[in-house]
């Protein structure tokens, strides 16, 4: 089985109970394609937040199984988790995702200081890591080199969200996983930015997850998939 | 050294709040350590102030009260000694050198201390120290003064200049001895004793203010007297002899013994001023965790923003413990400073009061351990929020509940 024929993300009979609370999250199976670009449509509630949280290894499963990328990430231990998405999955959530005293430039290289896989990665391709964050950011619209020395407070939410997408896609993590990162954004700005979401994606070869509630998005995706149908917990 | 950067930046981010913290550190340090120099400088002070003197002798009162009157002109004696006594002493064959001292006039708020050539001869300061001039030469006869520097230097004073002295102390000058001025005709090194703040004169010149014309010179009592003697061993006997004095009650103290016991009664004031001072600090560190946790709750979107690059719970209860350890560094740094700049301004002051320099000279090895010591204190406070904030962090995972 060559590497390409794992699938991305592979979930398996996964249940999860926050302590002392019925079951929010029951789900038979889930797979997601290496390269795919997955729609996950849930209204507030519906355990969204919890399911990324699994699949980050940030929140352990109580039972069932997930791999990322054929690695099951129960049979890490919780620093080694933490490694593991450092260096294999990017994060984009609803706002708010920039450390407001970093600069645009600190704040999209912030993961490399978390993850040597990803800054070999950077390494490997000849180009510095700013030049390699200026390239991100030229192809997600924010070419103008006077934006990297700014604060995150004197940009656009618009903007902001596309600097996250690019320290998300910083050292090419293989997945990348966005939360309702459209939400606080208004509708020329929001399809403007899936489409340079979308775009980066393929030209990465990146797997993405797009949680959102907003199902006016959806024939945009490869796939979309309705938490609601797969989540065998009723929510009340 | 990310974190250690995030922490310096996240810190600079909310500098508003952090400098109160970090001032309320630095007061607190500035005051333990400045409790801790004036205890020593005080010490080192009064100890430097009279060297080389077997013994001081004056009326019977008690032992530290005669030290602080005599050498460090503090307070006043409450009976003379008679010359005639005073005269037998001096010539007891185990006394080497006598120094006689006559308080008890002023000049504009400085004390006039009446004595003979011996004093420039024989009295010593600091390690085995003599006086020495920095103009013009000692006093002869009833007509002429000698300044310590101290006193020069703030009445503007120089070789030639005439000055009238009064009877007793304070600024009434109610008893000026206008008929007898003396004149100034010589003026002392700098000591960093009492004597900078001394006028000297002869014992006939204080005799002749106070007899009135025509009398004889000679003085009828002074207020105490510095022994030394041929050998010390004879200390303790000559104590004795003096001590058991027929037709006189006199007391003679050894000025070590008699330091060492005024010390014994300032050490317990002392030690409440350091055990306020601890206090204090600990109140600086107590607001430094306030500070910390208060802000914890505001911060857990950034926490999870760092969580999601790839931060494990470890780097941020690191990042707090960083934060911690800065804010009381940098409180330790400004402490320092505070003190250092007091000391830089008070310094001039205490000494023109008191004749007491204020130095700071010994204290780095009391700061240094001070500085690491709350760095220390800053960094096991920061556990408390970092505790918190790691337990936060794997409760929250990587949704922004906010």
């Amino acid at each position: 089985m060559n590497d390409s024929a794992i699938p991305a993300i592979r979930v398996e009979n996964l249940r999860f109970a926050w302590p002392g609370q019925s079951p929010v999250l029951d789900i038979a199976a889930l797979q997601v394609h290496r390269g795919e670009r997955l729609f996950l449509q849930g209204a507030s509630g519906s355990g969204k937040s919890t399911l990324l949280g699994l699949m980050g290894g940030v929140l352990e499963a109580d039972a069932g199984r997930i791999d990322i990328l054929g690695q099951p990430l129960q049979q890490l231990g919780r620093a080694q988790r933490d490694r593991f998405r450092a260096s294999h999955i990017g994060f984009v959530f609803q706002m708010f995702n920039l450390l407001p005293y970093l600069s645009v430039l600190d704040n999209v290289l912030l993961p490399l200081r978390f993850s040597p896989q990803r800054c070999a990665q950077v390494a490997s391709t000849g180009m510095t890591e700013t030049a390699q964050a200026q390239h991100l950011l030229a192809a997600l619209g924010l070419a103008d080199a006077s934006l990297l020395s700014r604060t995150p407070a004197q940009l656009s939410q618009g903007q902001q969200q596309r600097v996250a997408v690019a320290r998300a896609l910083i050292g090419c993590p293989p997945v990348l996983i966005a939360d309702e990162p459209t939400s606080a954004l208004d509708t020329d700005a929001r399809s403007a930015f899936l489409q340079l979401l979308l775009h980066e994606c393929s030209a990465a070869g990146t797997t993405l997850v797009f949680v959102s509630h907003d199902r006016s998005l959806a024939p945009l995706f490869d796939r979309v998939v309705s938490l609601a149908e797969i989540n065998r917990v009723v929510s009340s | 050294m990310i974190i250690l950067r995030l922490a310096l930046l996240s810190l600079w981010n909310r500098r508003g709040t952090v400098v109160l913290t970090v001032l309320g550190i630095a007061v607190s340090v500035a005051l333990l350590l400045g409790v801790n120099t004036v205890r020593n400088d005080l010490r080192t002070g009064f100890a430097n102030t009279i060297s080389d003197a077997d013994l001081i002798v004056g009326a019977r009162s008690g032992p530290v009260n005669l030290l602080l009157y005599s050498v460090f002109h503090l307070g006043d004696a409450t009976a003379d000694v008679s010359w005639q006594t005073y005269s037998k002493v001096a010539a007891h064959p185990q006394v080497a050198w006598t120094i006689p001292l006559a308080l008890g006039d002023s000049h504009r708020d400085f004390r006039v201390l009446g004595t003979t050539g011996d004093y420039f001869e024989h009295y010593k300061y600091g390690q085995q120290r003599s006086l020495a001039f920095t103009s013009g030469r000692g006093f002869n006869g009833a007509a002429e003064a000698v300044l310590g520097a101290e006193v020069a230097r703030a009445l503007g004073y120089q070789l030639g200049q005439s000055l009238v002295l009064s009877h007793g102390l304070g600024e009434g000058d109610i008893t000026r001895h206008e008929g007898h001025p003396v004149v100034v005709v010589g003026i002392l090194r700098r000591t960093g004793t009492p004597v900078d703040r001394t006028v000297h004169v002869t014992l006939q010149a204080i005799e002749a203010m106070h007899a009135g014309p025509g009398a004889s010179l000679e003085p009828e009592s002074i207020t105490a007297f510095v022994v030394g003697l041929r050998d010390r061993v004879a200390a303790f006997q000559i104590q004795r002899d003096i001590n058991a004095w027929r037709g006189e009650a006199l007391l003679a103290i050894m000025p070590g013994v008699t330091l060492q016991q005024l010390w014994q009664v300032v050490g317990l004031v002392e030690t409440a001023l350091y055990v306020v001072a601890g206090f204090v600090v600990f109140a600086g560190l107590l607001g430094l965790l306030t500070a910390l946790l208060t802000s914890l709750n505001e911060r857990r979107r950034e926490m999870a923003i760092v969580r999601s690059v790839g931060a494990r719970p470890a780097h941020i209860a690191v990042l707090l413990m960083s934060e911690a350890g800065l804010i009381g560094f940098a409180g330790v740094l400004l402490g320092i400073g505070l003190l250092r700049g007091g000391l830089w301004f008070a310094a001039p002051l205490l000494e023109q009061r008191f004749g007491i320099a204020l130095a700071g000279e010994g204290a780095a090895p009391v700061e240094l351990a001070l500085a690491v010591g709350v760095v220390l204190a800053s960094v096991l406070i920061g556990a408390v929020p970092a505790w918190r904030a790691y337990r936060n962090t794997l409760a929250d995972g990587l949704t922004l509940r906010v």
